[in-house]
């Protein structure tokens, strides 16, 4: 899953294939590689990779701000689903 | 309006048919359809390429005063030249022809070099004072009409747009790196520089002047402010009556014509002021042209219908649609000579060639409204980070920031931090000159990420601090507000808004614009108003619209201003423009021209394509990159004009006087 974020990150934010471009914990925002129509853009990529639904005040530095925070982001929404799930079964 | 062409030659030497000016003047027939004519005397040649507008039998170019000493060759208006002319027959000038050219040489053999002050209007031009020796060239206060010059093999050449240069001292091999670093951040290059080595552009409000073999510059007027807290001290009240008055008269000037004058009329604040101007205080017949687009976000017919029924105007439309300005784009980038980060300049093409199919020559253009008025959502922008700048840590303050941008679909305010980190760039340094244009300056850049690494180790120097360092000390004394505007003025008002969008786009298809709000009486008024009124808390061009209310349909001053935005992203990749577009952007054409990073462009083609880029800044990146390769290719490397073509076909459509057939 890590792979596959920072791929998305490469391929359509720094447009390379290059991992050493990217660290796993350096601020998204801070290099200029994020902004607000980025920050969409990788929703809509997490929404349609991962089968996860962002709420609009997700969309804060805490979460999606490196690939770590990002990664524990998702697998913190994936457990709530998952929760969710067995809760309504 | 024309295209002017022609040099100095410093070695005074006699060129009566070079054939040099015969391809200069040949490649300017789409801005004067109408007529070309050719002067050459000992150390100079002139020659000039007409569109016919005001003294329509009379009006041939180069022209000269009584004695055939002082020669002009002239692009643009002089609107009070029925004035000037007043004068100056009152001091003795006798007048061989009824147009506004003649008072040229007239007032410049009455002042010298101070007649351009008396000059109200849009204009470029040459003069060549023989006795002297001296050429003039000279451009408009606000830069309307573009001028470039270049010396080569012993002369100094000019002409209306860099093709003709280009032809005559030959292309460079490659595009200015400096220039690019430019418009990949102020969206177009920093006059005088273009982005051709070695062509220069006259600035706006300025005298390049050749005597003796030497050149040198001479400002003769600039965007100047008062001191902050020096701003007029007059009731709102009686500021907008002279605003009103101001503008009315800029107006009538701007229909003085001998053809028909129309007017675009975008459904927003300016053009309606104008449109109802016409109507109301002239007894000019009102016809208006307007664009639509197939994308409703961005078509405005709706309010250009209540403008058109509330002033019962003549109205010819034409429609835009995303398929036209993929198709437009090559030809448009042949026009304005420069690269962009924007397609706006395509559907204003359409838009002028809508004008002339309607066998209109002049129009009416609301342009430097938002400029001199203070109507840009970035000086609002601007506004609210000064507030916020006075108390940083204040989570409140960029709240406002949210009503800025209600129009965007993607807005930034929609996802609140990231907003705030992007406008809260350099908060801690509110009293920079570049502050209020940081956010644009910076997102532009992004574009250049995708430079090759070659190209960007050229850039050694920050272009943003170059820029600052540039304006004049003054502007340290002014209200923010005003160095804003100025910023505008000097940057993308000049560079992009009326060359690439503006001047280019019109005479790609022989048409004249007018630009009322950019009279330089209402420029010189504006900078007197106070900043407060101008944008009154966040609501933009205040005093025009409390000038203007009464005469207005309500609704045009109660909504919210509307930027004229074009298409994001053109069908670049189907239809027509399909296999010039990706062969532009393939690896091998991106690295035979060198300019950009083939990997990286490729990624950002396959991401459009694929439908993943949502915002600004990819299409931003893509049309820059497209558009530095038509440049490239039209106008280096495949860049041959068919010299003896243009030359013969020049020579046949020339006028020929029998006093501009002699050698002086």
């Amino acid at each position: 899953m890590q792979q596959q974020i920072k791929t998305f990150i490469l391929t359509n934010f720094l447009f390379t294939d290059d991992v050493a471009q990217l660290r796993d914990d350096s601020s998204l925002l801070e290099q200029g590689i994020m902004d607000s129509t980025g920050v969409l853009e990788l929703v809509a990529f997490l929404e349609a990779q991962f089968a996860i639904k962002i709420q609009d005040d997700e969309l804060v530095p805490e979460n999606l701000d490196s690939v770590n925070r990002i990664l524990s982001f998702v697998e913190r929404k994936q457990r709530q689903a998952q929760r969710g799930a067995e809760a309504i079964a | 309006m024309c295209g002017i062409a022609g040099y100095a030659n410093f070695e005074g030497l006699q060129r009566p048919d070079d054939p040099d000016l015969q391809v200069m003047i040949g490649l300017l027939r789409h801005r004067g359809p109408d007529g070309l004519g050719c002067h050459a005397s000992k150390g100079a040649a002139l020659a000039h390429a007409r569109l016919s507008i005001i003294d329509v039998a009379g009006g041939k170019q180069p022209l000269a005063n009584e004695d055939l000493s002082i020669w002009v060759t002239f692009n643009g208006e002089i609107f009070n030249y029925v004035e000037l002319r007043q004068q100056l027959e009152a001091a003795g000038h006798r007048f061989r022809t009824r147009s506004d050219t003649e008072v040229l040489v007239h007032a410049y053999e009455e002042y010298g070099l101070e007649f351009v002050h008396s000059l109200n209007g849009q204009f470029a031009f040459a003069i060549w004072d023989a006795p002297r020796r001296r050429l003039v060239l000279c451009r408009d206060r606000a830069g309307i009409l573009p001028l470039f010059y270049a010396e080569a093999d012993q002369r100094l050449l000019f002409a209306s747009e860099i093709k003709s240069l280009l032809a005559v001292v030959g292309t460079p091999p490659r595009l200015s790196s400096s220039g690019l670093d430019e418009v990949l951040t102020f969206w177009s290059t920093i006059a005088p520089r273009t982005l051709f080595p070695g062509i220069l552009q006259v600035l706006p409000g300025e005298l390049v002047i050749s005597e003796h073999g030497a050149v040198r510059r001479m400002r003769y007027w600039d965007w100047d402010f008062p001191s902050n807290g020096d701003h007029s001290t007059r009731p709102a009240q009686a500021l907008a009556e002279e605003l009103r008055e101001l503008l009315v008269d800029a107006t009538r000037l701007r229909l003085r014509a001998d053809v028909p004058v129309g007017a675009y009329l975008s459904g927003g604040l300016d053009s309606s002021v104008l449109t109802t101007i016409i109507k109301r205080h002239t007894n000019a017949p009102l016809r208006t042209f307007s664009i639509g687009f197939e994308q409703a976000s961005l078509d405005e017919t709706g309010y250009q219908q209540e403008v058109i029924d509330h002033l019962e105007a003549d109205h010819s439309r034409i429609l835009c649609l995303n398929r036209d300005v993929a198709e437009g784009f090559e030809k448009a980038v042949w026009h304005c000579e420069s690269a962009v980060v924007r397609a706006a300049m395509v559907p204003m093409m359409r838009l002028s060639s809508l004008v002339h199919e309607q066998g209109y020559r002049v129009v009416l253009t609301g342009e430097g409204a938002d400029e001199v008025l203070g109507g840009y959502d970035l000086f609002k922008e601007a506004k609210v980070r000064q507030f916020w700048a006075r108390a940083p840590q204040s989570s409140r303050r960029p709240l406002l920031l949210q009503r800025l941008y209600p129009y965007l679909e993607i807005s930034p305010a929609r996802t609140r931090t990231y907003a705030q980190a992007f406008f809260g760039a350099a908060l801690d340094q509110p009293d920079r000159p570049g502050f209020s244009h940081l956010p644009r300056w910076t997102t532009t850049a992004r574009c250049k990420d995708f430079l090759g690494a070659d190209v960007r180790a050229e850039l050694a120097t920050d272009v943003i601090a170059n820029f600052e360092r540039s304006l004049p000390r003054a502007a340290e004394l002014w209200h923010p507000l005003n160095r804003a505007q100025y910023v505008e003025c000097r940057t993308l008002l000049n560079g992009y808004l009326l060359s690439s969008q503006g001047d280019r786009m019109l005479m790609a298809n022989s048409v004249e614009g007018r630009f009322p709000f950019l009279d330089h009486r209402v420029i010189e008024f504006a900078r007197t108003i106070p900043p407060e009124l101008l944008i009154k808390v966040l609501n933009e061009k205040y005093l025009l619209k409390h000038a203007m209310r009464a005469e207005l349909p309500a609704s045009v001053v109660s909504r919210p201003k509307q930027p004229y935005r074009a298409p994001g992203v053109p069908a670049f990749f189907s239809g027509r423009m399909a296999d010039t577009a990706r062969d532009l952007l393939s690896r091998s054409t991106i690295q035979r021209y060198g300019y950009f990073d083939s990997a990286k462009v490729q990624k950002l083609v396959d991401k459009i394509e694929a439908g993943h880029a949502f915002g600004e800044k990819d299409n931003m990146a893509l049309i820059a990159i497209l558009s530095t390769q038509s440049l490239h290719r039209q106008f280096i490397e495949e860049f041959r004009p068919n010299r003896e073509v243009l030359r013969t076909h020049a020579a046949a459509n020339q006028d020929i006087h029998p006093d501009q057939l002699s050698v002086h």
